[in-house]
């Protein structure tokens, strides 16, 4: 019996992978469906991570001075047909350590998010209309850190071209959500393992706000790739935010009981 | 003697190799050690009562976690030395708790601090606590409440079932402290039930949310953490003191989230157990509310600052002489400057709409220097001509307080 499951799970999971790294075929599709496809593959490649726990460090600069950091921890648990679920447990700045913050992303509707403030000892629901505040004094905004889910923008492909190394897909991606604070972003996509390299804000004049690098990649379970590095420069400001990611786990065993008001309050 | 001493000293030496050797797990040792200077700038009504205030406080934390993370131990002291008011010089244990989680349960057994609700101005259903009434004057300081706690967690809500024992009393100012009662409330007060402050109260609370809306039912029967205060006499002196009746109070608590609009309610009824009467002071069962909303407006014109807005209106059945929120409308507002230093400001106004010449206002900023220090300016406004209202003994007192508070 058990040896039957577990060929069965090496058989599903070299399915899976097999699924993932076939070069997409992209035919005579229009720049539209094009633009839509490379952004599936993006998410296709990084489903059946079930959950991470990773460990965050925020440096926020005013120009080249250090002026701060920030560090956190992160909880994520993946949902299959909806957006991820994620729990920060904030460690710096002392004074709002042990702050933690609840998110349920949803593809569709609203998301849902909690905060738990320590010193009251009280969750509080908050509006998931913020999407363009900046998260904790950096050039991230909330809505630069929610999690992917495809059917969130329509998209574009503008063109194929060099990327340091190798060659990216750069797309076009309009968020649908009313509330977003940028017109249009344009996404560097590597061609080889479709991982998001470059992102430019324009805001809602249209003038460039933003660029992410994303770099120092690392492969996860021999599948998962994430960013060791993601540097986010304000171009009208002149200040910037680098995130470092650090100790990341998978599999760890977290389920939806660990992501839910309760936890939240005793998240530590 | 020396076998004494042993058997005395080993539970620490125990200690000390956990704390030395913790069996795995996440740990943390932190807290915050502050300063706070208080000015009331009108003429007391006593004049034993002082003009300025400085005090101190420290609020260590212990926390370790073990089994995996289904066990952990909280620990929360708190001690202030304030330099005038020998009654705010005062300790509590927060909390000092050991929690096991389980499948589907959570259980917690020792002295902790709960909040139930979801209004700003006013927090009707939260009843598991004492108020630490010379801590604050707004009430939302706790002291620690012995307690057995467990939490069902169900696909039909949280079902928290709470044995309370062990009662804590009002903490009041003293004769040199401002922000009390003429004549000055004695702390130790008396009690309906014949087991003093050793009744065993309990509680139950439903909790549950669906799509956008959260409800909450509670039922609490027990002592009433709020006295009723009466006429007394301490070393020939006029005094106040506390009358601890019994009671059931009920309460609801509803939230529902519409965009960036969250509306919000809270109700209450209150029956008095047993004996109501004491010494011309009647125990009336009432009812209370708040409702109303609260509205967030983000980044504002591009600025990275949020404003959010409250609007609520409180009831009280009993008369305005006892319940400061008798029929009341509070604004306020809440700025984020969503900053490094995490700047926020909040300003909230109070008006009685029966009592023309009563309202409060508050005023709250604070920010953090370097890395670990927050440094806050608070400015409260106490304003009653009406001798028939509860805000009357607080009309001179004011104040502006500036506090400084370090993290480690």
């Amino acid at each position: 019996m058990i040896a039957a499951r577990q060929l069965f799970m090496v058989l599903i999971t070299t399915l899976l992978a097999a699924q993932a790294n076939a070069e997409a075929d992209f035919g005579d599709m229009s720049a539209d469906q094009k633009g839509l496809a490379i952004a599936e593959q993006v998410k296709a490649r990084d489903r059946g991570w079930n959950d991470s726990r990773a460990a965050m460090e925020m440096q926020l600069y005013r120009r080249d001075k250090l002026l701060a950091t920030r560090e956190m921890r992160i909880q994520a648990l993946e949902v299959v047909d909806d957006g991820d679920k994620s729990l920060t447990i904030f460690d710096t700045p002392r004074d709002v350590q042990g702050t933690a913050f609840l998110t349920f992303t949803h593809v569709l509707e609203d998301d849902e998010q909690w905060l738990y403030l320590p010193a009251l000892k009280r969750v509080k629901q908050i509006s998931s209309k913020n999407k363009t505040s900046p998260f904790m004094g950096s050039e991230f905004s909330y809505e630069d850190l929610n999690s992917f889910e495809v059917p969130r923008y329509s998209y574009t492909w503008l063109r194929d071209e060099p990327c340091g190394d190798t060659t990216c897909f750069v797309i076009l991606a309009r968020s649908k959500d009313p509330y977003t604070g940028y017109s249009k972003e344009t996404i560097w996509i590597d061609k080889d393992e479709y991982r998001p390299l470059k992102v430019k804000y324009y805001d809602k004049r249209q003038s460039l706000l933003k660029t992410l690098t994303l770099s120092d990649y690392l492969k996860y379970l021999d599948r998962f790739w994430r960013p060791g590095k993601q540097v986010m420069v304000n171009h009208q400001s002149g200040n910037r935010t680098v995130i470092l990611m650090k100790d990341y786990q998978f599999n760890t065993g977290l389920t939806g009981e660990d992501f839910t008001r309760n936890s939240l309050m005793r998240a530590r | 003697m020396a076998r004494t001493g042993q058997a005395r000293t080993a539970p620490l030496w125990a200690l000390a190799a956990f704390l030395a050797a913790p069996p795995g797990g996440h740990a943390e040792v932190q807290g915050y050690v502050g300063i706070q200077s208080r000015w009331f700038p009108d003429t007391p009504l006593d004049q034993r009562q002082r003009s300025a205030s400085q005090s101190l406080v420290v609020v260590p934390e212990w926390y370790q976690q073990f089994n995996n993370g289904d066990d952990s131990i909280n620990i929360k002291l708190f001690y202030r030395h304030d330099h005038n008011d020998p009654e705010r010089r005062h300790g509590d244990v927060r909390e000092a708790y050991w929690r096991h989680v389980g499948g589907g349960y959570e259980l917690t057994v020792g002295v902790n601090t709960l909040f139930w609700g979801v209004t700003e101005s006013r927090h009707l259903v939260d009843i598991v606590n004492q108020t630490d009434q010379v801590e604050a004057p707004d009430g939302e300081e706790k002291l620690g409440q012995a307690m057995i706690h467990l939490a069902l967690l169900k696909d039909w809500g949280v079902l928290d079932l709470l044995v309370l024992p062990g009662f804590r009393e009002r903490t009041f100012a003293g004769e040199a402290g401002r922000l009390r009662s003429i004549p000055v409330t004695v702390e130790e007060g008396v009690y309906a039930s014949s087991d003093g402050d050793e009744h065993i109260d309990t509680a139950l609370r439903w909790s549950h949310y669906v799509n956008d809306v959260s409800v909450g039912l509670s039922v609490f029967r027990g002592t009433s953490r709020e006295p009723l205060l009466f006429l007394d006499s301490e070393r020939g002196e006029a005094v106040l003191r506390p009358y601890y009746p019994q009671m059931q109070q009920s309460g609801l608590d509803v939230q529902y989230v519409n965009g960036d609009w969250l509306w919000k309610l809270e109700a209450i009824y209150r029956d008095y157990l047993g004996n109501k009467l004491l010494s011309r002071t009647l125990a009336t069962d009432f009812a209370a509310t708040t409702f109303g909303f609260e509205k967030t407006t983000v980044d504002i014109a591009g600025s990275g600052w949020d404003l959010g807005w409250i609007a609520e209106y409180s009831y009280d059945s009993r008369p305005a002489s006892v319940a400061p929120f008798d029929d009341d409308l509070f604004l306020g507002a809440r700025l984020s400057l969503n900053d490094i230093a995490g700047s926020e400001l909040l300003m909230g106004v109070s008006q009685d709409l029966t009592v023309n010449d009563a309202h409060l206002a508050v005023v709250e900023g604070s920010t953090r220097v370097g890395t670990a220090t927050r440094i806050s300016l608070e400015l409260n406004y106490f304003h009653s001509n009406s001798p028939e209202d509860a805000l009357f003994p607080l009309r001179q007192d004011s104040f502006v307080e500036l506090g400084i508070d370090y993290y480690f």
